[in-house]
């Protein structure tokens, strides 16, 4: 038997196809260059877009606005073609790309991984292009929207999603239970986290399915709690991202109160259950209201705001960005597509997926009209409402391995008698050195 | 003369166009591979700034002062231990027991043979759902009146579990290999061994184990080196966790890879690795003069 083993050899497969392709990369760069007006190219050329979306009928409208921009652009694209990677995996699988040198013309990107994209320069700046681009209405743009995709003066990716978080509620068990109906406390002041957590837990014990999930929370992802500790003004760290913020007494308040919620009311769901709200098996849940298209008939269900919590309502929403890679052959024509996939009237479209940054599409009868599930008053008081001053989820240009390591450290404070403030503190001295990486 | 030198030139010829696509295809894929994780490992190499550093011994002096490798080696020797232990032992008794002429046997065999041909990420996530707190495991056990663990989400339990999945995972194909060697023990010895009044037990130390001590000697490198290369049960089942507890080394190596795009620091862990085995390899290859009764 061969003394090398599998696994070694596989990584080193791997590692030598990237290899022999890193002297292809080296040569493609140029990310200092701001793109421009495109030269038309000797031939048309191909574009591809990774995109983590697999929905048939996202993937169709995108086609169908790519299709238009080659009709309209003979002579510069011949094609574009959207690439769908797994949500899971997907960062990863751009990173192997870029190391392949197979780098995407336009990527998605989370936001997450936002800064670390924006700052490593493999984006190339998108604001000369939009700007330069006729009828583009580059200040119709909410700059808040666009604070995160910005360093300096240059834009290196388009939030084209900006979807709020809100409250998912399955109306028929709620009432089955006999618990008020949230709308109704919404109306009256009286939707607080404290509220939820007392309707889930009730709502649970008479159901016998679960109480209130945080969507794709699953006590891995823990980004997503940003959700429900923004209602305490708490933050995993600093603004300029160079402090631990973890053991604050507003983030140990609201951590505290989660783990009572899941371990003592019983209103969450413990680790290692599984339940989906869009099947029926929950009485709540908190995420998206793009998800809205996951909902079927067979219950009946609303949409409200997020709640309050002891600092008041913070409306959190979660950001998606699409990049130009400076790697990329055509730089200069991607960027001029990517101009023409997100203007005004493109984004109306893609807003029946994606709420876009635009202020002028940013209101209920807008954005009811591209969304036939919800209606202009829900959308108005969640998504008009739910973008203004709303905060992200936590990014960082390191946050892939605190990502990791704040998931390892939590993982000690998701057992029923864990000490929250001294979890907390061990991550805060586990994130810090990465922090002041 | 003439013609016989012409002769060997052929044979010589057919020789090395016979070997020629596996000693290229090696070249190509192992030793030209290998060479480059080694040259990776003495670099910086940022895949999303796209730049690629020499560093020297950088990566590997890193390595000692990498709490987070430490963890990792950990695991993979609990892990390790722990698999080859219960594997090679389940292994061999499932092979004597079914070495048995008795009816039936060959549906066992089949039995628990079966799990080596299933899909590995697909046994895992059926694993993932049954090993959850309100799983069919802890559903069973309720049955039989224990409350049990939140199997994944304790670091205990959690490796114990990814260990006990492995082993039903594989212990069918060592179960094989066990029984092909028992198969392959004189009857005429056990039976002279029956006649000089010799037990079971005797009979079994005596005469089966030393017998089928070459293919102990093949399942416990093949177990060691598989044990070393687990990652996906650990994916899917754990992520490494909780904290870092199921964190082996070639998941830790994966991690730094594509996850924090630290492909010099990986690829040096790469090497580390590499080296691992190789030495443990080669320490049993030595060792077998010692256990190993003959040679087949």
């Amino acid at each position: 038997m061969s003394a090398l083993h599998p696994r070694t050899r596989r990584t080193a497969g791997t590692a030598a196809v990237l290899g022999t392709a890193l002297a292809l990369t080296a040569c493609a760069g140029g990310t200092d260059a701001p793109v421009g007006e495109p030269e038309t190219p000797s031939e048309p050329v191909d574009l591809r877009m990774t995109v983590w979306t697999a929905d048939e009928t996202q993937l169709g409208l995108f086609q169908s606005i790519a299709d238009a921009y080659v009709a309209d652009n003979p002579e510069l694209v011949s094609s574009v073609t959207f690439e769908t990677i797994p949500f899971e995996d997907y960062t990863t699988a751009l990173t192997t790309q870029l190391a392949g040198g197979n780098a995407p013309d336009l990527a998605w990107i989370f936001e997450s991984n936002a800064p670390e994209f924006v700052a490593s320069g493999a984006l190339v700046d998108l604001r000369p292009v939009l700007e330069g681009t006729e009828g583009y209405a580059y200040d119709d743009l909410v700059p808040s929207a666009l604070s995160l995709w910005q360093d300096g003066e240059g834009l290196y990716a388009y939030p084209f999603s900006n979807s709020p978080f809100a409250m998912f509620v399955n109306t028929d068990q709620i009432e089955a239970a006999g618990q008020p109906n949230p709308v109704d406390l919404v109306a009256d002041g009286r939707w607080t986290f404290d509220a939820a957590r007392d309707i889930a837990a009730a709502t649970a014990a008479d159901s016998g399915k679960q109480g209130l999930v945080v969507r794709d929370f699953d006590y891995q992802a823990w980004e997503n709690l940003a959700t429900v500790w923004s209602g305490w003004k708490a933050a995993p760290w600093s603004a300029d991202g160079t402090q631990c913020t973890f053991t604050e007494p507003e983030m140990v308040d609201a951590m505290t109160w989660f783990h009572d919620a899941v371990f003592t009311d019983g209103a969450l769901p413990t680790p290692g259950t599984t339940a989906d709200f869009f099947a029926g098996d929950a009485a709540m849940t908190i995420t998206q209201i793009s998800r809205a298209s996951s909902l079927d008939d067979s219950f009946h269900w609303d949409i409200v705001p997020m709640p309050e919590g002891p600092a008041g309502k913070q409306n959190v929403v979660g950001q998606a960005g699409v990049g130009v890679f400076a790697a990329g052959e055509h730089p200069d024509v991607a960027a001029d597509f990517l101009a023409y996939f997100t203007n005004a009237e493109n984004a109306e479209q893609l807003a029946a997926y994606f709420p876009p940054p635009r202020q002028s599409l940013l209101n209920g009868d807008s954005l009811a009209a591209a969304n036939p599930k919800l209606t202009a008053d829900q959308l108005e008081a969640v998504v008009v409402e739910g973008v203004e001053d709303a905060v992200t989820k936590p990014a960082h240009k390191n946050f892939a391995k605190l990502s990791e390591t704040v998931r390892a450290e939590l993982d000690a404070l998701w057992v029923e008698d864990a000490d929250v403030e001294a979890v907390l503190a061990d991550t805060c001295s586990a994130i810090t050195p990465l922090l002041e990486d | 003369m003439a013609t016989a030198s012409a002769a060997v030139r052929r044979d010589w010829l057919v020789g090395y166009t016979m070997v020629a696509p596996v000693v290229l295809g090696s070249l190509a894929f192992v030793v030209l591979p290998l060479g480059m994780v080694v040259w990776y490992s003495l670099h910086e190499w940022n895949v999303l700034a796209n730049t690629f550093t020499f560093v020297g011994a950088e990566n590997y002096q890193r390595m000692a002062s990498d709490p987070g490798l430490a963890d990792a080696l950990a695991a993979t020797v609990w892990f390790s231990i722990g698999l080859v232990v219960v594997n090679i032992a389940l292994a061999l008794l499932l092979a004597v027991l079914l070495n048995q002429k008795l009816p039936g046997t060959t549906t066992f065999r089949t039995f628990f043979f079966s799990p080596v041909v299933v899909s590995l990420v697909a046994w895992t996530i059926v694993w993932s759902f049954l090993l959850q707190a309100d799983g069919g495991i802890n559903g069973f056990l309720e049955q039989a009146g224990v409350q049990g663990p939140n199997w994944l989400r304790h670091p205990t339990t959690a490796m114990i579990a990814v260990i006990i999945v492995q082993v039903f995972k594989n212990v069918g194909l060592n179960m094989i290999l066990f029984l092909a060697a028992l198969q392959g023990v004189p009857e005429e010895l056990q039976e002279a061994a029956r006649l000089d009044g010799a037990g079971a037990w005797r009979r079994f130390r005596s005469i089966t184990l030393p017998l089928i001590s070459p293919t102990i000697l093949l399942v416990s490198i093949i177990t060691i080196v598989g044990s070393l290369e687990v990652f996906a049960q650990i994916d899917v089942l754990t992520g490494g966790g909780p904290g870092n507890s199921t964190t082996v080394l070639v998941y830790y190596l994966y991690q730094q890879a594509f996850r924090f795009n630290e492909f010099g620091y990986a690829s040096a862990l790469a090497v580390l690795l590499f080296v691992i085995v190789l030495v443990l390899t080669l320490l049993q290859w030595q060792s077998r003069k010692r256990w190993v009764f003959h040679e087949v």
